[in-house]
């Protein structure tokens, strides 16, 4: 499916949209497949898979700690693909892979994408992919393969950056809320509320999705209100961290949001 | 120049910058603005004048008198190791604090390994009264003391990187997770010719006054301003940049890039870079680096801490891809004893990293009317612990 299965769930005019990072591999090795079926059943829209990476330069303590931990675990690139495969299996709502461009690379542009598309991942959020080399080099192959592909925008960002940051995206663009590494921030400020107001008058291609600072139901509201959709991460890896029953810790926290 | 960087920042197919777009904004403000400002009248002035007077240069070109009689050649030291803290690191951190000051950055922060590139940081930062935050690995931190107590004593703040390898790779990530979360008012003073463009150039060019001076000293002692072969140590390889730079399109000098074998090439641990890496992108560059089936970074080992890095800076990368650096190692017990050597043949006592370019001088044949520049890239008062351990 692909990014149709992403433009499908935009296109459905649902009201508010919760996406949910998890780190594969963590906490254990084959967590993921089942905390991506209690989350799906409890209504997440769509999630994004983190592939760890041993040095994840945009990330902060929380989603270093849970990578770091996941590799420690043993995971590894097949097993990104054999996890990802066994979730498209049982649920329907879109999947993403997050990773790095040194991942990416290593393994092969043309490789990585054609098993990203064999086990059922509709899109890639790759955040340190710079979008001038991606236009002048890499575009060509990725556009052989049918897959979403979210580049980031910051509270720095030009709006005739975020423009050609659009024009290359696809599925929708990936909107920083703030200035920092993931779970730095919590909240929204009245400067970051008039960033959202000032991309939203750019009247993007693509549907917008912010990211990063969103922990509870308050900020998935208000990141919601002035967007199509948000995305929680470090405040999940969290609860998971301090949980003894993870599946229920999952399906609980998505029903908190989500209610 | 054949080995200069492209206008998108790329040495052939190394460079560039693979940055999360957090970042941009803070590189593009560099990128469009350090040509400009390094090439003004009143920045050159500021910063030869600095070199001179603070730093202490010229670097003296030394013959190694009894050096050169055990291996049957001519060889000069270049005594970056007599400049005001004790290595080459000071000519980058001048010349980058004062495109910071011009920038109107308040707030400094830079990574470290060996603590050379943090003293230097924290005394220009002294200098200017600007505030100075400076990661560091906590392995690097326990065996690299003396520097951890200089830099506090001169006013900066040290924080330990605590993730991954706990050394230099570390610690950068630290520094530029920093500056990710800072991004208006701090300036990210790098101290090697790693990161993204432009910061492998800029690094460069401030240590390019090292084969400056050669050049003309070379003039005065032989009659002819370059030498047959350069040899410098690589970490991340500015001291080696700034040596080879003005003989960069001179292909009869030979470049001899030395990277710290640790325990042995093939024992596991070791920071080899150009032999056991390949292509990929490291701290924002595209570049060679040391990296498993998927990608993940090795943890690299050396006994130097300056030199216990998985990458290279991207000109490197290129240098020796395209043939025009040869890429020797030597192990820490090579290293050792080089330092051991020079030290009782020439009363220097050499940093670590340097006294693995010397080791080099063992696995090189020479002619006897050879002239041979080792870089001599900093002083080892911080390796005393290392240096009495092993003998
Ligand atoms: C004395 C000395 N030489 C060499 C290095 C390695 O750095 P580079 O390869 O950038 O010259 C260091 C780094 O800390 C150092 O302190």
């Amino acid at each position: 499916m692909g990014k149709e299965r992403i433009n499908n769930l935009f296109n459905k005019n649902k009201k508010e949209i919760l996406s949910i990072y998890l780190t594969t591999g963590y906490p254990e090795i084959d967590s993921m497949p089942v905390l991506a079926e209690k989350l799906a059943g409890a209504g997440v829209d769509f999630l994004e898979l983190g592939m760890p990476y041993s040095d994840p330069l945009a990330d902060g303590e929380t989603i270093q700690y849970s990578s770091s931990i996941a590799l420690k675990n043993g995971i590894d690139f097949d097993q990104y693909f054999n996890q990802a495969k066994a979730v498209r299996q049982n649920i329907d709502i879109p999947l993403l892979f997050m990773g790095y461009f040194n991942q990416v690379l290593r393994i092969g542009i043309d490789t990585f994408l054609d098993k990203c598309v064999d086990s059922g991942i509709d899109g890639l959020i790759i955040p340190d992919m710079p979008p001038e080399v991606y236009k002048n080099k890499y575009k060509p192959i990725f556009d052989k393969y049918d897959l979403g592909l979210s580049f980031l925008i910051t509270p720095t960002t030009s709006d005739e950056r975020i423009k050609m940051l659009d024009e290359l995206s696809s599925g929708f663009v990936y909107v920083v809320s703030t200035s920092s590494t993931t779970g730095k921030t919590i909240g929204f400020s009245d400067s970051q509320i008039d960033y959202f107001k000032r991309i939203n008058k750019l009247n993007l291609n693509n549907p917008m999705v912010i990211g990063f600072g969103i922990s509870d139901k308050q900020t998935f509201r208000i990141a919601n209100k002035h967007s199509d959709g948000a995305i929680i991460g470090s405040a999940f890896i969290k609860a998971l961290k301090d949980s003894k029953d993870i599946e229920k810790t999952a399906m609980e926290f998505a029903q908190n949001i989500i209610k | 120049m054949q080995y200069e960087v492209d206008k998108l920042g790329f040495y052939g197919k190394y460079g560039g910058a693979f940055i999360p777009e957090l970042l941009h904004s803070n590189v593009e403000e560099l990128e469009d603005n350090y040509l400009k400002i390094i090439n003004s009248d009143s920045f050159q002035k500021e910063f030869r004048a600095l070199l001179r007077d603070y730093v202490g240069r010229p670097s003296p070109l030394y013959f190694a008198k009894r050096l050169s009689e055990k291996y049957n050649t001519k060889i000069y030291l270049k005594r970056e190791d007599l400049n005001h803290t004790g290595a080459h690191k000071i000519n980058n951190t001048i010349g980058q604090i004062l495109l910071a000051k011009r920038l109107g950055k308040t707030r400094i922060i830079a990574e470290t390994g060996a603590g050379q590139h943090g003293v230097a940081t924290a005394t220009v930062c002294a200098l200017m009264d600007l505030q100075c935050v400076v990661y560091m690995g906590e392995i690097d931190i326990a065996r690299q003391a003396p520097n951890v107590s200089r830099m506090k004593m001169l006013g900066a703040e040290v924080r330990p990187a605590k993730s991954g390898s706990k050394t230099l790779k570390d610690a950068t990530n630290e520094a530029i997770r920093d500056w990710i979360n800072n991004p208006k008012d701090t300036y990210y003073l790098i101290g090697s010719v790693v990161g993204p463009h432009p910061y492998p150039d800029m690094v460069a060019l401030f240590q390019s006054v090292i084969s400056e001076e050669i050049k003309k000293q070379l003039k005065d002692k032989e009659n002819r301003d370059y030498p047959d072969r350069i040899i410098a140590c690589i970490g991340g390889g500015s001291n080696a940049a700034g040596a080879y730079y003005h003989y960069l399109d001179d292909e009869k000098v030979e470049l001899v890039s030395v990277e710290a074998a640790g325990l042995g090439i093939n024992s596991g641990e070791s920071a080899a870079t150009s032999v056991l890496g390949s292509d990929g992108v490291i701290h924002g560059s595209m570049t060679k680096l040391m990296q498993d089936k998927d990608g993940q970074i090795i943890e690299p080992y050396s006994i130097s801490a300056g030199l216990d890095y998985p990458g290279i800076g991207p000109l490197h990368a290129h240098l020796i891809e395209s043939g025009r650096s040869k890429v020797l190692n030597a192990t820490d017990e090579e290293a050792i004893k080089a330092g051991l050597l020079l030290t009782r043949l020439e009363g220097i006592i050499p940093a670590l990293e340097s006294a693995h370019a010397l080791a080099a001088l063992e696995k090189i044949e020479f002619k006897p009317e050879e002239v041979t520049v080792v870089n001599l890239s900093g002083r080892g008062d911080k390796d005393m612990k290392a240096y009495l351990k092993n003998t």
